[in-house]
């Protein structure tokens, strides 16, 4: 007996406009990543002596073209891809429209704040990185802008919001379906940990940059950002969460196993929240037992990694052995690696697999002292958002895009191609920037014109610049067979969106049921955050604005 | 199925307590410290903080002093784009600590090959304890993005 994850199986339209928002924010994110990883291309030759950004129109130095990096891949992508992806599975999910004024409202709220910071950022007001920690000062354009980004996933979610409310008026006793359950859960955790960077752009920044009040604090403006920094991440995967566990089984021939675990899975990184201080290991001004306190808080963020890597492997099992695989990696070699889509994502998995172990060393309390600020942390985070995150967009975008086109993919085999391409050559630049890091060589310089180098940062640089080039490439792959796709896809008709079926059905009674209660989980995930913070903001309110900085750097 | 899933779950906290078990030794029983908090700057946005720093020992007197027998003190002073002294001399195999602050935006202080990485942040003063066994030439770098020169960021130690 299996059960969909979606409330109405049989099938549910989607309304013309509502999937037009969904599709301007998929497009709008894979163009400011073409912009993105352009400006890529230049950091990768960076670090083997070259400096490519003499020759970038508009780009006047190595850092304006890094701050476009940051923010446009990091930022802004993340945002509009959650935003029209999510949309489409929450509704999906509930088999219900989400309320459609809230929806195109999040989507020009987002357009509005990313052509603002944008703006700034291209007029060299803005050179202050995607973290901008004060007091470097960017014009408040850039501030605004981003307020508007993050104002753009509130809205969204409130559509959400509004939406369970009333299939739960519909449907009383019900469980959530779980294509919604997790595309909710998603945005309740990322409403929680964005009060961070909105504190600090609101209150801080905002007023400091229009010159209403004299200076800014440093500090307490580091810990907000990072408040938001570290669950941001979860931001970032649980999208792909979404479609590694709703989806992928699915695609791959198999079954979810367990839907309370995924559930949990979930719940705990609503938990996981406050965690953000173990990026401020290095700082002054952060005791040393809540730096223990956090570490430890950390490592319980592998709990439920090893519940998703181990729920997806079996699912992929599943489907491996009922297409003939057999023996213990037998499986490995059926899933239907001539899905581009499966196999984006599953490379992509493979990547986050060794991304994870990367974090393992990041997180250990002590190791970090070698590699903070070092090349190691965009080696390690190129295989974790850089491809993890990003090849599995792409994957999503290989039936996605049909979907919404109602169009076959323009080519499979260069889409295939275009994946391991991109594998490959993140495997060279972060082995690189790992490398490098490990031997010392900073991140976020221009070593290509700095006054020092040293002769252990030489063979790394070359193997960033050589890994770079090839996902350079394989970006521009995909870009062709997307926009090919939309112009020129044969057309066909894609009824639904594919979802995947658990094991057993959810249960209607038990302790499960209270993993749908999310007001539950909010409240413990407040409690934590006053436990961890509260004494630091006590200790630091109210905030000391004496430091002015620069403007404009 | 249910079994399935407590099993896998007492697993996962298994591996976890692992992972802390071992947090706790390298920290502990290794006794490997994180850079601390060596106190504060007071000064208000009205001030410059490069006067305050004149006035405010150690930072009134940064470069290397001889604090008790064969430990030195370090004071350095990071701002845009330099150290403050550019040139350190130390005797090898001396316990050193480093104590530093910025004087205008938020800089690093790292020295490549070494423990030695922290935050200098405008207000705040970081400390570090380090000893360099090998006599030699050390790179003082500034690892944090502070403004268009950043990659020019840097101070030469010597170690005889
Ligand atoms: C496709 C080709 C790409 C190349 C060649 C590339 C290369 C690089 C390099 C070399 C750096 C380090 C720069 C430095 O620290 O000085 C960097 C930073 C970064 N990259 Fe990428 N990248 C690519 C794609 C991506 C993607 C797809 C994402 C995310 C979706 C991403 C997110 C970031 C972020 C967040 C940073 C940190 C920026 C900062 O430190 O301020 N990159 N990239
Ligand atoms: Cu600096
Ligand atoms: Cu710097």
């Amino acid at each position: 007996m299996s059960t969909p994850i979606v409330s109405d199986a049989a099938g549910f339209k989607l309304e013309r406009t509502d999937l037009n928002a969904v599709r301007a924010n998929l497009y709008f994110g894979f163009a400011v990543l073409a912009v993105g990883v352009l400006l890529g291309l230049d950091q990768a030759y960076n670090y083997a002596g070259v400096d490519l950004v003499r020759h970038y129109p508009v780009i006047n130095s190595y850092y304006q073209g890094l701050t476009i990096h940051g923010v446009f891949n990091a930022l802004v992508l993340t945002t509009a891809f959650a935003n029209g992806f999510i949309v489409l599975t929450t509704a999906r999910g509930l088999g219900r429209r989400l309320p459609g004024a809230l929806v195109h409202a999040a989507l020009w709220t987002m357009l509005a704040g990313a052509v603002l910071a944008a703006w700034a950022m291209f007029t060299g007001r803005a050179t202050v990185l995607y973290t901008f920690y004060p007091p470097l000062q960017a014009h408040w354009s850039f501030y605004l802008g981003l307020a508007l980004v993050v104002i753009s996933t509130w809205i969204t979610s409130a559509a959400q919001l509004v939406a369970l409310r009333g299939w739960r008026r519909d449907n009383p006793g019900r469980r959530v379906p779980l294509l919604a359950f997790m595309s909710i859960a998603t945005y309740v955790m990322w409403d929680i940990a964005s009060v961070g960077i909105a504190i600090e752009v609101v209150a801080l920044l905002l007023p400091w940059s229009l010159g209403i009040v004299p200076g800014t604090d440093p500090l307490l403006g580091r810990t907000l950002f990072w408040f938001t920094g570290h669950p941001i991440v979860y931001f970032w995967l649980l999208p792909i969460y979404v479609s590694w566990y709703g989806m992928i089984p699915r695609q791959s021939g198999g079954t979810l196993f367990s839907d309370s675990l995924t559930r949990l899975a979930f719940v705990l990184f609503i938990l996981l929240v406050p965690v953000g201080f173990h990026h401020q290991f290095v700082d002054p001004g952060v005791s040393q037992g809540l730096k223990y306190a956090v570490a430890a808080l950390t490592f319980a963020i592998f709990f439920p990694s090893l519940m998703t890597a181990f729920a997806v492997m079996y699912a992929l099992e599943i489907g491996g052995r009922r297409r003939g695989g057999k023996g213990l990696v037998g499986w490995f070699f059926r899933i239907p690696w001539s899905d581009p889509s499966v196999c984006a994502q599953v490379l992509a998995m493979l990547a986050f697999l060794l991304g994870g172990i990367s974090g393992l060393v990041n997180a250990s309390y002590t190791l970090n002292l070698e590699v903070h600020n070092t090349a190691f942390v965009p080696g390690h985070f190129h295989l974790t958002i850089g491809t993890a995150v990003a090849l599995s967009y792409i994957g999503i975008a290989y039936w996605l895009v049909p979907f919404l086109e109602q169009r076959a993919l323009w080519s499979r085999r260069l889409a295939i191609f275009q994946s391991f391409l991109y594998l490959a050559g993140v495997l060279i630049l972060s082995r690189g920037l790992i490398a490098g890091g490990l031997a010392g060589m900073p991140r976020r310089t221009a070593i290509a014109q700095a006054s020092y180098h040293m002769a252990a940062w030489r063979l790394p640089g070359l193997m960033t610049a050589a890994g770079g080039t090839l996902m350079v490439a394989s970006m521009a792959l995909f870009f062709l067979v997307l926009v090919m796709t939309i112009v020129a896809g044969q057309p066909a008709a894609i009824a639904d969106i594919p979802f995947t079926e658990t094991v057993s059905a959810p249960a209607t009674a038990g302790w499960q049921i209270n993993l749908d209660r999310f007001h539950y989980w909010v409240i413990a995930a407040v409690v934590l955050i006053a436990i961890v913070y509260g004494p630091f903001l006590f200790a630091h309110l109210p905030p000391d604005l004496a430091a002015t900085g620069l403007t404009y750097p | 199925m249910e079994r399935f899933e407590k099993a896998f779950l007492c697993a996962a906290a298994i591996v976890l307590v692992i992972f802390l078990g071992a947090l706790a030794y390298s920290s502990l029983a290794m006794g490997i410290h994180l850079p601390s908090h060596f106190g504060m700057i007071h000064y208000t946005a009205g001030q410059k903080l490069r006067r305050v720093l004149r006035q405010t020992p150690p930072f009134d007197r940064p470069g290397v002093r001889e604090i008790a027998p064969g430990k030195y003190q370090v004071t350095v002073i990071g701002l845009t784009w330099s150290f403050l002294p550019a040139v350190i001399e130390l005797p090898a195999g001396a316990e050193v600590t480093f104590v530093a602050t910025s004087m205008d935006v938020i800089h690093g202080f790292f020295i490549p090959g070494t423990r030695v990485n922290m935050m200098l942040i405008p207000g705040q003063v970081s400390e570090c304890v380090y000893r360099f066994r090998q006599p030699g030439e050390y790179l003082l770098i500034c690892h944090e993005y502070c403004g268009r020169l950043h990659h020019t960021m840097s101070a030469r130690m010597v170690v005889k």
